[in-house]
């Protein structure tokens, strides 16, 4: 059974949301001076490097880019990881005193946010934090709201969010609408 | 996808597959970067515990073991034999029975008996893993030295690998052995014949009593500590006729490989199996061998004291 999908944003409406908010960055962390980008992987790391190529396309500047695996610091480690597959985390700059933006693809409950904070914490100390993700789907389960957001999407628990990154035509935002009757895929995000 | 690692207790190597150690291994890697980083400690077993019970010394694999334990954010209690109530004589089945009261999730044994450890986990509920059992196996110590090869030669497949000492004793020799064959290893073994174990060659490997041919074209010359209370067998005339047939030094690599590396378990008898220059020289990766111990050690420590049941139960309802 397939369900009916419909595409939020395509491949030029993601060029242009990441071209949107990597302006609103360096407009809020005032120039490049200061900034580093790190992906969560997997899905925010092209997301990181595709923004990183924007700055340095409208400032002329290469700002710091590094990577967390939330893995290790998922408040379910010990329990629930059916793939317990450990990506790499790489930050290879000093975070001290940085203006740290974290970027992934989609917010959900915002736990994978928590962890990431963690994670990137225990790298140094950052002046401040910041979160943009490509897309805020909303239904959190913890405090967090995302600095910077390509778009904001009203879907239920019953469906599922998927982001397409890989630099050909074919990019896409889908919300895949599961109704009811069909349960959700095991690992709904 | 990769698949939880299927075993609940690691007892030794000649339980696993290729496919179990590059799970470990991979997942060693994660682990390796941890310990180089300023805060050298991440919160994934956060209210674990893990006991170790070493009925034998040690000083590396227990550190090794409680700091990787540490930096997993468990909680690791020791335990040696000396000072415990196993001096005042209870059975090793009644001590782990006392522990399992106590609800840990894993204990790392250590006993000079061989088999022991593989006794216990068949009467409890808690992980075990084998640090160690008589002239059994010693199946972290494999994993790391795995971990030191990989890294240096990107793959183990094919290696050449010169094993020289006292293989007949040696519970590392033996795991490393294991391990290797199942990667197409080309593994070599040299001693004295007193020291090598009978039709020692059923393990799949090549044995020489004279270094030269042992170490021809060698990748790894992994050499094992001489027991100085082997003496008392009557199995080596002599520590120095031992240095001098059987000790390695710099000269005997022009024999190996010349992206050769030289491994040893620790700890080093200088002068005896190991040239003091040759363990300090660039070919030695003695200490890298300590510093991947820790990380493989992490990443057994993690793969076996998630819990499995519950993970399984709860995969459905996981929102990331």
């Amino acid at each position: 059974m397939v369900a009916p999908e419909e595409t939020v944003l395509d491949a030029d409406a993601i060029a242009r949301t990441i071209r949107r908010l990597s302006l609103e960055i360096v407009e809020q962390t005032r120039g490049t001076t200061n900034l580093a980008l790190v992906g969560i992987h997997r899905g925010g790391v092209p997301i990181a490097k595709r923004i990183a190529e924007e700055i340095r396309n409208a400032e002329g500047s290469q700002v710091p880019i590094g990577s967390v695996d939330i893995t290790l610091y998922r408040d379910d480690a010990s329990t629930a990881l059916p793939d317990p597959k450990i990506g790499p985390s790489d930050i290879s700059f000093d975070v001290k005193g940085k203006d740290v933006v974290l970027v992934d693809d989609v917010l959900h409950t915002g736990r994978t946010i928590r962890a990431a904070i963690d994670c990137l914490l225990d790298y140094g100390r950052p002046r401040r934090v910041w979160l943009a993700v490509l897309c805020d789907r909303g239904q959190r389960e913890l405090p967090i709201s995302a600095d910077f957001v390509g778009c904001a999407l009203d879907v239920g628990r019953s469906q599922v969010v998927d982001v397409v990154l890989d630099g050909t035509p074919n990019e896409r935002v889908i919300v895949q609408h599961w109704f009811s009757q069909f349960p959700p895929p095991p690992d709904a995000s | 996808m990769t698949e939880h690692f299927r075993h609940e207790h690691l007892l030794g190597i000649e339980q696993l597959d290729a496919n179990d150690v590059i799970q470990v291994l991979d997942a060693a890697e994660a682990f390796f970067g941890v310990s180089r980083r300023p805060v050298r400690k991440v919160p994934t077993l956060r209210g674990k515990t893990i006991i170790n019970m070493f009925f034998e010394s040690s000083t590396r694999t227990r550190t090794s073991f409680e700091l990787a334990g540490k930096r997993l954010s468990a909680d690791v209690v020791n335990i040696s034999a000396s000072g415990s109530s196993v001096s005042k004589g209870e059975s090793l089945l009644d001590t782990c029975r006392t522990l399992e009261a106590m609800q840990p999730d894993a204990v790392v044994i250590r006993h000079g008996a061989s088999g022991a450890p593989h006794y216990v986990s068949q009467r409890v509920r808690f992980a075990v893993i084998n640090g160690g059992d008589g002239a059994h196996e010693h199946p972290t110590q494999a994993l790391l030295d795995a971990f030191t090869m990989r890294r240096a030669f990107g793959s183990l497949q094919g290696l050449k690998v010169a094993i020289c000492g006292d293989v007949s004793h040696s519970r590392v020799a033996r795991s490393n052995i294991l391990l290797l064959r199942m990667f197409g290893c080309d593994i070599r073994v040299c001693g004295p014949r007193t020291l090598m174990p009978a039709e020692v060659e059923a393990l799949g490997v090549r044995c020489y009593d004279r270094l030269e041919p042992a170490l021809e074209d060698a990748d790894v010359v992994m050499l094992l500590r001489i027991q100085r209370e082997r003496l008392e067998g009557a199995l080596l005339p002599s520590l120095r006729e031992y240095s001098r047939i059987y000790g390695v030094a710099e000269r005997h690599l022009v024999h190996a490989s010349k992206r050769a590396i030289v491994m040893h378990p620790g700890p080093m008898n200088r002068g005896v199996e190991i040239n003091p220059a040759l363990a300090d020289g660039p070919r030695s990766v003695v200490l890298d061998q300590v510093e991947a111990g820790v990380a493989v050690r992490m990443a057994v420590l993690y793969l076996l004291s998630r819990d499995l049941k519950t993970s399984l139960r709860e995969a459905s309802g996981t929102e990331s």
